[in-house]
């Protein structure tokens, strides 16, 4: 190892650090006394009690939950069906259109989103009456819009490695297309399902573009307590829910990872 | 141009499986064009070609994954193919895909009862049992196919696929995934268990010896068309076309004009019945060059190279472009350079 240069582990380390180093300052300033997040006095768990105490706070997390368990559901229901859809339809010209179509909420911005949805709600509103406000209902429906197609590519991806005598063999076994389906197709995709799950419940989780356009009064979801308090001044309390968010994300992505990896090991 | 060849098929009474007229094409491509083919009960019929040939469509046909724009099949006095399609699930014919197509996510046990579901639960387990058994994966029985070897997932697949009790059983290209030296103790094994239960079997495959081998009868295919069927004896021993001969034997080439039933050679006279005159070739087998004879022509030996088992002399003849090569079990003790006088033996050799 001798005259090995440094020069690649310090980007290696500078690259980390850019990523890690402020939510390292964020976790730590959440175990810190003062009421000021700048200035360190001492160690202490205080914020985390006044959180669990904090109504307002727990109702948004309750609401993020729901929605983003919701929309993630849908989401992966239909992002199946289209991947499915799409394997079927491989010799159907004009088929790269609606491929490209189905992803374009991966590259839209999400102002554009978020803008054309709410126009789209309000306008529905207005000519048949529903939905007749804007809440809990439309962020869902909206995180569904992006969350398909983030599940879509991901079920996609893992649909096109599946071999297709597979079912063949099913079928020559004496299986009906629907016992094919349940019983070797579904379970081979079950890894990718889940990871989609995954995926479109922790974007939805954090939306707050999308969100903050379609909402309404009532339904406020937890970035969206988050961003509006922090323009107000942060309080401590907002670095020990995001250290539990962090805490959360991190335990989701690791069951993801590890479900995609089983999935490889089993083809 | 390409005139439809009829292979005339004689339909036995006693025809078990009736495959007739199938044609199917992909697009522009022909992927089978008329064939016809009968299997008896019990019969093990081989289904030779060169790969690309239309094998493994019209075995995907007869599993019913695949539908051909026309023609028949009729299994045991049922047509499953024709005026109706019935379904993969409901023909009972049991298929081996060439790469095995074990389910990765059920264990070896899971995968022989997958096909037991229409079975009630005590015969199911039955039947799971016996094919273990009979096929030796007592200890493979949890295992996953990821950790199965290639002749264990063969063992998987042929279990799988009989323990439904399949009225036919198609296997596509069942041994080419196996290395050489396993592939012939699981070609024995497999065929031995076959013919004992009795199964009718359709077997695809690309080489040559194990088709003359494996099966009763070889039905030998080509771009979509049957060339020739029958008994290994009668492809081998009465090709019908040069792709037949050729197909099972590397030929010695020799260019000749008939005359009057005869083919005059630069290797001497030989009978060539029935042929009109004119320009024609002469086929001899490698082993149907003989050395030594008052009327044989001289050659001068080019190279001799024992291969173990079988010599291979290679000959050069005046009038002729190729080399000639000779193979024999006996041992010439000839060396490069050498004349000698050599003939064909009549069995060996045909005149296209």
């Amino acid at each position: 190892m001798k005259g090995r240069s440094t020069f690649p582990l310090s980007v290696l380390a500078f690259g980390y650090a850019f990523l890690y180093v402020p939510i390292v300052i964020l976790i730590v300033y959440s175990f810190n006394d003062s009421r000021l997040v700048s200035v360190w006095s001492h160690f202490s768990t205080r914020w985390y009690g006044e959180l669990f105490r904090n109504a307002q706070i727990g109702d948004a997390l309750w609401l993020s939950l729901r929605v983003a368990a919701a929309s993630a559901t849908v989401s992966v229901v239909l992002g199946t069906f289209a991947a499915f859809a799409m394997r079927r339809m491989r010799s159907l010209a004009g088929r790269g259109i609606f491929e490209v179509l189905s992803v374009t909420p991966l590259i839209l911005p999400e102002v554009l989103t978020g803008l054309s949805l709410l126009l789209l709600f309000v306008f529905l509103g207005q000519a048949i009456g529903w939905p007749a406000q804007r809440g809990a209902l439309t962020i869902t429906l909206a995180h569904i819009t992006f969350g398909m197609a983030y599940a879509t590519v991901v079920i996609r991806a893992r649909l096109s490695q599946l071999d297709p005598t597979l079912a063949e063999a099913a079928a020559d076994l004496g299986a009906t297309p629907f016992r094919t389906f349940r019983r070797v197709t579904l379970p081979l995709l079950m890894p990718a399902i889940v990871a989609a799950w995954l995926l479109a419940f922790t974007l939805s989780l954090d939306d707050v573009v999308i969100a903050s356009f379609v909402t309404g009064p009532g339904a406020t979801t937890l970035p969206l307590v988050i961003f509006s308090s922090v323009r107000l001044g942060v309080s401590p309390q907002i670095n020990a829910l995001a250290t539990l968010l962090v805490l959360f994300a991190a335990c989701l992505i690791l069951a993801a990872s590890l479900l995609l990896r089983r999935g490889e090991v089993e083809k | 141009m390409n005139q439809p060849v009829t292979v005339r098929v004689v339909r036995p009474r006693d025809a078990f499986l009736d495959v007739h007229g199938i044609s199917r094409r992909f697009g522009e491509v022909a992927a089978l064009e008329g064939v016809s083919l009968v299997a008896r009960r019990g019969e093990i019929v081989c289904l030779a070609g060169q790969s690309g040939c239309g094998k493994s469509s019209l075995l995907r046909i007869i599993a019913g994954v695949d539908r051909p724009d026309s023609g028949t099949i009729t299994l045991d006095g049922e047509e499953i193919e024709g005026a109706v399609h019935a379904a993969p699930e409901a023909r009972r014919v049991g298929l081996i895909f060439q790469d095995y197509a074990l389910f990765p996510h059920l264990d070896v046990t899971g995968n022989i009862l997958f096909g037991l579901k229409h079975f009630v639960r005590v015969e199911a387990e039955r039947r799971c049992n016996e094919a273990i058994e009979r096929l030796g994966l007592q200890h493979l029985a949890k295992r996953y196919p990821h950790m199965l070897s290639g002749g264990e997932h063969q063992r998987v697949a042929l279990a799988r696929a009989l323990a439904p009790s399949p009225r036919v059983l198609l296997m596509d290209e069942p041994f080419s995934n196996l290395d050489r030296k396993l592939r012939d103790d699981i070609r024995n094994e497999t065929l031995s268990l076959l013919r004992k239960l009795g199964t009718t079997v359709i077997m695809v495959t690309h080489d040559p010896e194990e088709a003359l081998s494996a099966g009763d009868s070889i039905i030998l295919m080509r771009a979509g068309r049957i060339v020739q069927s029958g008994t290994s004896s009668d492809l081998y021993d009465r090709p019908n076309s040069v792709y037949a001969a050729e197909f099972f034997c590397d030929f010695n080439k020799i260019p000749g004009i008939c005359r009057g039933g005869f083919i005059e050679t630069p290797l001497g006279r030989a009978a060539a019945l029935g042929r009109a005159d004119g320009e024609a070739v002469l086929y001899v087998r490698p082993q149907a060059l003989v050395i030594g004879g008052d009327d044989g022509v001289m050659a001068k030996v080019m190279e001799c190279r024992l291969r173990g088992e079988i010599e291979e002399i290679t000959f050069t003849l005046a009038g002729v472009a190729q080399p000639l090569r000779r193979r024999s079990t006996e041992r010439s003790g000839l060396v490069p350079g050498a004349q000698v006088k050599i003939y064909t033996d009549p069995a060996g050799t045909f005149v296209f």
